[in-house]
């Protein structure tokens, strides 16, 4: 266990690298900068600017540098956003997305989990059938379309919540663009459930569990939901890299102040310093998770060995 | 020989074996069906399925010709902006700019007058193009790579798998964004062609996977080995002999790639990476429609249901036919 967890650290930090690597190799290979908008900028200012932000010397050099700093959790400063420091702006932006995320994922946990179970229960039934046509509704909304038809009814139509912008945790502004993300995951989950307990339900230690006479719901809640689950935290691995692109539409839709907006504001602006920051950090965060759903993974299916 | 009856099981353990013979009238004699048309038929039953086929032929087919249809009968384009000022609004669906009933715009018209349904057909056939051709280009290298690698077996294939499993966990639509924004084209149709690559570029990874499974499972059996024997090149063997052989799981995996390839696209197109105006696809409309939603619902509404429907019955058209092709997951 430990070696594996070690194993599998020594490949993800060269992962980051490399996702860093290419990032940088993307922005500097496309033609343009920063500062090739619209506006010329006389040769002279645009000399300092070059000397300041060290873009006269060789590839490798600012290769080495940036790299350097961002190693050191440096990420400088934010060419568009003046005075701000990269970090700022990640530690500013990123519990509004942690809280949309987290909410949005335990959300479709409850109602997947619930779902599913019953419908693998009642296979075949109207519930199991009408649940599954629901879920793959669900699968197939992009939730840029959800979002503003949730928006047209409650919002604009009933008056109940507001249509966007954030006002903190605990507060209506935030119900909006959980369930909008958490649409497809609760989906997804409630799929994955209803395939998993199917299949531990026919197994044989349920058997067992059933002909030794335990109530039903202990068969179902302490027996087979175990195993039954097992896809659903598989899926956590890449549910969280769909998140990640959920977060991003979603906080375009609803106008949230979080790291999806920064990162999709920064890539349209060039931001090199913001873009770089935020790649590094969600693959950082992306990578880890992984690893920790792996090691996860192992504690829950004892037939697991690395 | 008078006495050699077909045995027809009546047990349901062999319901399968029994679906899979038919007698030919009068002979007494069996032939089997193939696995294409067992597949066919089992699709058939599947309700679902069916009904997710009929909706893609009939989306894919209106789009095709639906724009020429409307060319030739109003004179409508997906880039037709009226000249009088008066009508360059948003219409609602089937109005005409005085307020009263007319069939000129079954969907109304967007901010700048242009006609929605020939708009939304645009879309379909753009979101469509995308996801078929990129489907294809995941299918090539896909099926080659994880051919290759199953083949090959031993070190290469750890390597070749390896590479797929760090590109997997790579958080790629990130550097989709990054590469769509940086390169970012000049005309609609470069980015297009960059949307192509992007997405085509990071599809394939499943579908290695998958190939090379069935590669592995297949390479040692005695078809190949009768190949090998007469002398049959590697690469002969690769293309001509295995990955035919793949075909059944690569379909579906293929059919459920379209979708979401095609909601990528959407997704892309929201944020303003992909297609660019004058182009349109349901993305792209979705989000020139969020823009007004409160005043000009249907602008939203139209493109957002075509699409929705249409992943839809792709959706269910490819569970049905990983029903069919593969009656073991269906017991599961």
């Amino acid at each position: 266990m430990l070696r594996f967890t070690i194993r599998r650290l020594l490949v993800t930090i060269p992962m980051i690298l490399v996702v860093i690597t290419l990032t940088w190799g993307l922005i500097r290979l496309a033609p343009g900068n920063f500062y090739s908008g619209e506006k010329k900028i006389p040769k002279a200012v645009e000399k300092n600017i070059r000397e300041k932000y060290g873009l006269n010397k060789p590839w490798y050099v600012q290769y080495g540098r940036t790299m350097g700093h961002i190693v050191r959790l440096d990420f400088g400063d934010s060419l568009k956003y003046q005075g701000q420091s990269v970090n700022t702006i990640i530690a500013r932006s990123l519990p509004v997305s942690a809280t949309v995320g987290i909410l949005a994922y335990l959300l479709a946990l409850i109602v997947g989990i619930t779902v599913g179970s019953i419908a693998a229960l009642k296979q075949n039934s109207r519930w199991d059938y009408t649940s599954m046509a629901l879920a793959m509704l669900g699968i197939s909304i992009p939730n840029f379309v959800l979002g503003p038809l949730l928006v047209l009814l409650f919002s604009l139509a009933l008056y109940w919540l507001p249509p966007s912008r954030w006002s903190g945790f605990p507060s209506r502004s935030v119900v909006l663009p959980v369930l909008t993300l958490s649409a497809i995951y609760m989906a997804y989950i409630a799929r994955l459930t209803r395939a998993g307990m199917l299949e531990v339900l026919r197994s044989d230690y349920i058997r067992t569990a059933r002909a030794k006479g335990l109530r039903e719901r202990d068969v179902v809640i302490r027996h087979a939901l175990r195993g039954g689950i097992m896809p659903v935290v598989s899926f956590t691995g890449p549910a969280l890299a769909f998140l990640l692109t959920g977060t991003v539409v979603v906080e375009r839709i609803f106008a949230l102040p979080g790291l999806g907006n920064y990162f999709i504001q920064a890539s349209l602006n060039r931001d090199e310093p913001l873009i770089l920051g935020i790649v590094a950090f969600i693959a950082m965060t992306l990578l880890i998770m992984n690893l920790l759903v792996d090691i996860a993974y192992a504690f829950l299916d004892p037939r697991i060995r690395y | 020989m008078e006495d050699e009856r077909p045995i027809i099981h009546t047990d349901p353990e062999f319901a399968v074996a029994e679906a899979d013979v038919r007698v030919i009238e009068g002979s007494g004699t069996l032939i089997g069906t193939s696995l294409w048309r067992d597949a066919w038929r089992r699709l058939l039953k599947n309700k679902l399925a069916v009904f997710g086929l009929i909706v893609v032929i009939t989306i894919t087919v209106v789009s095709l010709i639906g724009p020429l249809i409307i060319k030739a009968a109003t004179g409508y384009t997906y880039d037709f902006i009226p000249n009088n000022v008066v009508l360059i609004k948003s219409m609602p669906p089937l109005t005409g700019p005085d307020g009263s009933f007319s069939w000129a715009h079954p969907m109304g018209t967007d901010n700048s007058g242009r006609d929605l349904l020939a708009r939304v057909l645009l879309g379909g056939r753009i979101s469509l193009m995308v996801g078929i051709i990129s489907t294809m280009v995941s299918l090539i290298i896909g099926i080659s790579y994880g051919a290759v690698a199953g083949y090959l077996g031993g070190r290469i294939d750890n390597l070749m798998m390896r590479l797929v499993d760090v590109l997997y966990s790579l958080p790629y639509i990130i550097l989709v964004i990054v590469l769509l924004a940086m390169f970012r084209s000049k005309t609609p149709v470069g980015q297009l062609v960059l949307l192509f690559i992007a997405l085509g570029s990071v599809s394939w990874l499943t579908m290695a996977r998958i190939v090379r499974g069935q590669v592995l499972s297949l390479k040692n059996q005695e078809f190949v080995l009768a190949a090998r024997a007469t002398g049959v090149s590697t690469t002969r063997i690769i293309f001509r002999h295995l990955v035919p052989n793949t075909l059944g799981p690569v379909i579906v995996y293929a059919t459920l790639t379209i979708p979401s390839v095609m909601l990528t696209e959407a997704f892309l197109s929201f944020l303003g990476f992909g297609v660019q105006p004058p182009l349109a696809s349901w993305g792209s409309l979705a989000a020139d429609g969020i823009q007004s939603i409160a005043i000009f619902p249907w602008q939203l509404i139209f493109p957002g249901v075509t699409m929705a429907l249409t992943l839809f019955s792709l959706n269910f058209l490819g569970d049905g036919l990983r029903d069919a092709l593969d009656p073991q997951m269906r017991k599961a």
